[in-house]
């Protein structure tokens, strides 16, 4: 056994259990006496519901019941709650119009659940479901941000008016107005950062369970954050207090974000189950996870930067429309707000900005976070713009960054759009990946690939985003109804084998590995004696789940915050043991020594001591060796870094080849190198997805177009070229472990590379900019459009 | 899907007696569009007559002409020398088909007898002038597709094998639908000493089709040149959120020029 503490690779401890097809997912669980559910959804974008018939369904083989709308709203149910609220520049509160768990009156998106069918099977459930008689009367439907907005649109929700969820600011636009008034020069972009659909491996599923003896409820569901749903569903929807609800999220299979909201299912799986008083069980068909998981992106934005002549920037002025979809997914409020326009000082010193952000209402699936939640299209938009200025004034695009990197020395750093950076480094790691990229020889490399026709182009974006949404003090006054700190509960068991219960969940990151490496690290207990127990509210005492790359970061931290109460109790007992004094005792190596003797106590000594206290300090102290510590940060964490993109175009077909990608990025403290270089590479493959590939396409009605794999580009192993990805690690400064996240940064700093790759690789032709994705026939139209513009040059 | 009954009969008589008796019965080869087709819901067969135990498996060469059997996989179409030696194309075309796991199941038959206008055989079989056999008649590739999804198969008529003259040279060039990776245009280009042949997949509006001009001007001189300075019209043509029709016209020329220097 070598070394498994904070550095090592490791191998995930996990993997074994997927990949011999042993995990323990939300649909391999099934309940004694389990029934199915079917939900009847929405084929249309916006209608009325005149009538639903369902005489015929309810008769049908095997059906147990089928449930509408009008039977929710019979009872004492919620509507699905939104859980942060944003404020219109005026003060007054966001438009948050009902979320009903079954349509009531209108549907409002295509996939909008109408009415479940709870059978014998899914196959009688499903047969059934299509028995259901719905009249609708079609109703005008908007889908895309620009048609919601304009004058005259359909209204998504009666008396919202404009379709707008909530206009809001932040900065002094009088103060930015007058830089921009007075600048040398003013750069301008439109852009969009594009819809995307998440496709989790595992598609979203639920079981709904109820005793009929205790009258307790569990929901098995797919979460990333199953006490988040408990209180949600719980509290608000459902109305089941916590010690009557058990909410497990077993083996997940990819979230990106698509699994922290509270979902509908899982109240009516759950709800049903009380009513039949079985267990009833929903799973996704793909075809519903594109209609029903919430989408992400989709912001249509102007970026202006005042600079002076020497491209130093003075200012930053934005205004973006963002799309919450039909309803309010249960973070969307925050994406555009907190997690977007408060990064649009990226790793730059821009003095003054200020950013507009209005929220709009369209008849689409909702849109909430997503793999980087906000920081992606502040980056994009950032990136994008910083190039944009590069090729405006002809300074070239590294030296203007240079130009305006906050410098090394400057942290902790206040921004102008309210956080406070505590560390960074930009210089260090653009500087590390230019050597990685070969940046210097690039122009040997293009002249050598238009020797075979091929257009090449290189692309670099320097990003930061912001990571362990923190403090709960803080969050609560932007508008967030809970607090973001992270619970962990280290349970020393008689023997000195340990097993940590966090709130955080595991859905493809490897928490079981790194996790129990920080026991490793800190108790010096081996690796293969170290548990980690998440995703089950009856287990863990409270937690606030998985996202925002905040698992090491909040999640660990408390973990080493338990540890060392741990640590500090084991110090007591073992001071009686040894008959010395507390001050003296030292804990290292899982050993408690008497300071300057040879006189010690393993950890197991001091545990078995702890559950069978024959000879223990009995009347200054409990037994057990069980500690629990909730952890709030002070701050967010700051990763930042520089990715490198290098494309080759055809273009005589428009297709463009990823040919080389490098990342340099900043996470902190590195516990687990392959998982993150694992994490890293993930992130990347998401995000050339985003640049070259994926595009959730909606009709002008509201049809979704892109709804099956067949229309909707996932890219695949052979699209991502191999990926050179480093770290060059600042310390975060105010968490134990110096962790920062590794999450998400991958998906965060590449499409604003490669996208400036295509462009450059395009410049010949005269391109400023172009959307996402970057499809071959886009590239191809373009191409076609330069043409007769260069024929006349 | 739908409940169905299932049959595997040991004989062609057998299997087209029950898919004549029954409009409803319906044939399985490979299950790789008929499969996804149930799942959906599209389509509702009283009896699902699986072809497996046919016999209609095998490549055979005679003379000038290469006989494949309707239940022959791509797999084994793409993996076969004699393909490979006389039909280069071919075994090329078969190999881009899906992923591994689609042509170890789908078939031949399936995918002429489904007739996808973005798959890829029809261009082969048209490009070629094959013959369609079937359980009571030869068809002649240009009379067996006859649009999108639409073939001249009578309702329970089984395809039992496909022959293929031999070709001087051949070649398969396709540009995927980054989605899907079937065809947005496949050309398939096969040069006879009775002149050039060149079907089109993937780009029609009523599916595979020949190109006339392309094949006139490379009968006179097999070489991409010989097709650059030719346009091909956007009407007729396919558009999608892929692919306007402009682009697949563009894409003619350039996937066709790739296919004869392949070829050639
Ligand atoms: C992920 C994926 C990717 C694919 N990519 C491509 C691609 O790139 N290019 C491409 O060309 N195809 C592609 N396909 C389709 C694939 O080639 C199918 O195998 C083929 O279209 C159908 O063949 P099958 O043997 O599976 O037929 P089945 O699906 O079993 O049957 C298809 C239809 O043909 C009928 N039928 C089958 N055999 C006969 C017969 N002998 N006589 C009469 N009727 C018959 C059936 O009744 C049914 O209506 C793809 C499929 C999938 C799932």
């Amino acid at each position: 056994m070598g070394f498994e503490g904070i550095g090592a690779s490791v191998r995930r401890k996990e993997d074994v259990r997927f990949l011999s097809g042993k995990g323990n997912y939300t649909d391999d669980i099934n309940r004694p006496g389990q029934l199915h559910a079917y939900i009847r959804r929405a084929d249309r974008p916006h209608a009325r519901i005149d009538a639903i018939d369902t005489a015929a369904a309810a008769k049908a083989p095997g059906v147990v019941r089928v449930f509408t709308g009008a039977d929710i709203a019979a009872e004492n149910i919620g509507g699905i709650p939104c859980g942060w609220q944003i404020h219109n520049k005026d003060g007054s509160p966001m438009a948050e119009p009902m979320h009903p768990v079954l349509a009531v009156g209108k549907v409002r998106h295509v996939g909008d659940p109408v009415a479940v069918v709870i059978a014998d099977s899914r196959q009688a459930a499903k047969n059934a479901a299509e028995l259901i008689e719905i009249d609708y009367t079609d109703l005008p439907a908007v889908a895309n941000l620009t048609d919601a907005v304009a004058p005259g649109a359909p209204e998504v929700h009666d008396g919202v008016k404009g379709n707008l969820c909530y206009d809001w600011v932040i900065g002094d636009k009088a103060v930015v107005d007058g830089v921009f008034a007075n600048a040398h020069r003013v750069v301008k972009l439109e852009l969009t950062n594009n819809r995307l659909i998440p496709n989790a491996m595992e598609p979203r599923a639920a079981i709904g369970d109820f005793d009929t003896s205790s009258g307790d409820y569990t929901l098995y569901t797919t979460s990333q954050n199953p006490h988040v749903i408990r209180l949600l569903m719980g509290a608000f929807v459902l109305h089941i207090p916590e010690n009557k609800l058990r909410v497990v999220a077993p083996d997940v299979g990819g979230g990106f974000g698509s699994k922290i909201y509270h979902y509908a299912e899982e109240a009516i799986v759950t709800w049903a189950a009380g009513r039949v008083r079985r267990p009833v069980k929903w799973t996704a068909e793909r075809s519903e996870s594109f209609m029903s998981d919430a989408h992400g992106r989709d912001h249509v934005s102007t970026a202006e930067m005042a600079i002076d002549k020497d491209g130093v920037f003075l200012g930053l002025r934005i205004t973006t429309l963002a799309n919450m979809g039909a309803y309010l997914s249960t973070f969307a409020p925050a994406v555009p707000t907190y997690l977007y326009a408060t990064l649009l000082a990226g790793v730059y010193k821009t003095p003054v900005i200020y950013c507009n952000v209005k929220a709009v209402f369209t008849n689409t699936v909702p849109v909430d976070a997503y793999r980087g939640a906000g920081r992606p299209e502040a980056t994009y938009l950032l990136e994008r713009l910083v190039d944009a200025i590069a090729y405006d004034t002809a300074i070239d695009k590294i030296e203007l960054r240079r130009r305006n990197f906050i410098p090394a020395d400057a942290f902790p750093y206040q921004t102008p759009v309210a956080l406070q950076y505590d560390s960074g480094d930009y210089q260090t790691t653009l500087k590390v990946a230019l050597q990685n990229a070969g940046w210097e020889s690039f122009e040997g490399r293009r002249a050598e690939a238009k020797r075979r026709g091929k257009l090449r182009g290189i692309g670099i974006s320097t990003y930061l985003e912001a990571c362990g949404i923190a403090p709960s003090a803080v969050v609560g006054s932007l508008g967030a109804r809970a607090g973001l700190y992270e619970v962990a509960n280290i349970r020393v068991h008689p023997t000195g084998s340990v097993t940590v219960f966090t709130g955080t969940h595991s859905h493809g990151q490897g928490h079981e590995t790194t996790l129990a490496q920080l026991v490793v690290d800190q108790l010096g207990v081996p690796l293969d004696q170290v548990e980690v127990v998440h995703g089950d509210t009856a287990k863990i005492p409270f937690g606030m789940g998985t996202y925002g790359s905040r698992s090491l970061a909040v999640g660990g931290s408390a973990m080493v915050k338990a540890m060392d109460k741990i640590i500090a109790k084991g110090k007591k007992i073992a001071a009686h043991l040894l008959e010395a004094s507390v001050q003296d005792i030292e804990f290292k190596d899982n050993t408690f020594t008497v300071a300057g003797t040879d006189r010690s106590k393993t950890l197991t000594d001091v545990s078995l001591a702890a559950y069978v206290p024959h000879n223990y300090p009995i009347e200054e102290l409990e037994p057990g060796l069980d500690e629990t510590a909730f952890y709030d940060p002070k701050n967010f964490t700051f990763p930042g870094g520089c990715h490198i993109a290098e494309v080759e175009i055809d273009p005589e077909t428009g297709v463009v080849d990823m040919v080389n990608f490098t990342a340099v990025d900043d996470v902190g403290r590195v516990v687990n190198p392959m998982i993150v270089e694992g994490q890293v590479q993930g992130g990347v493959a998401q995000g050339i997805g985003q640049a070259l590939f994926e595009s959730a396409i909606y009709d002008p009605e509201g049809q979704l177009l892109s709804g099956s794999f067949m229309d909707y580009t996932m890219p695949r192993a052979n699209d991502i070229p191999p990926l050179s990805v480093a770290t060059e690690n600042t310390m975060c400064t105010h968490n134990p472990l110096g962790s920062k996240g590794c999450g998400e940064v991958g998906a965060i700093g590449s499409p604003p590379a490669v996208i400036n790759a295509v462009v450059d690789a395009l410049k010949d032709y005269g391109v400023r900019h172009l959307e996402m994705p970057a499809t071959a026939a886009k590239i191809w139209s373009i191409i076609q459009s330069a043409q007769p513009r260069l024929a006349a040059e | 899907m739908y409940d169905f009954a299932y049959e595997k009969p040991g004989s062609l008589a057998d299997a087209v007696k029950v898919l004549s008796a029954d409009p409803d019965a319906k044939a399985l080869a490979g299950g790789q569009t008929f499969i996804p087709v149930l799942k959906q819901r599209l389509n509702r067969p009283s009896t699902v007559v699986d072809l497996a135990k046919l016999g209609l498996t095998g490549i055979t060469v005679s003379g000038d002409t290469v006989t494949i059997g309707a239940m022959t996989t791509h797999a084994t179409i793409a993996a076969n020398p004699d393909i490979k030696s006389k039909i280069p194309g071919l075994q090329h075309q078969a190999s881009l088909i899906g992923d591994e796991a689609v042509r170890h199941r789908g078939t031949i038959g399936g995918s002429l007898a489904n007739n996808d206008p973005a798959a890829c055989y029809p261009s082969a079989v048209l490009a070629l002038g094959g013959t369609i056999k079937t359980d009571r008649r030869s068809i002649p590739a240009e009379e067996f597709f006859q649009g999108m999804f639409t073939t001249a198969l009578e309702p329970g008529e089984i395809i039992t094998s496909v022959e293929l003259p031999i070709p001087q040279k051949s070649a398969y060039e396709k540009f995927r639908n980054p989605a899907s990776r079937y065809a947005i245009v496949g050309v398939f280009v096969a040069k006879f000493p009775s002149g050039v042949r060149l079907a089109i997949t993937g780009a029609g509006q009523g599916g595979v089709f020949r190109h006339a001009e392309f094949e006139k001007a490379l009968s006179a001189n097999f070489a991409p040149e010989a097709i650059a300075g030719i346009a091909t019209p956007a009407d007729g043509l396919n558009g999608d959120i892929h692919a306007s029709p402009e682009y697949r016209a563009h894409l003619i020329g350039v996937v066709s020029k790739r296919a004869v220097a392949k070829a050639a």
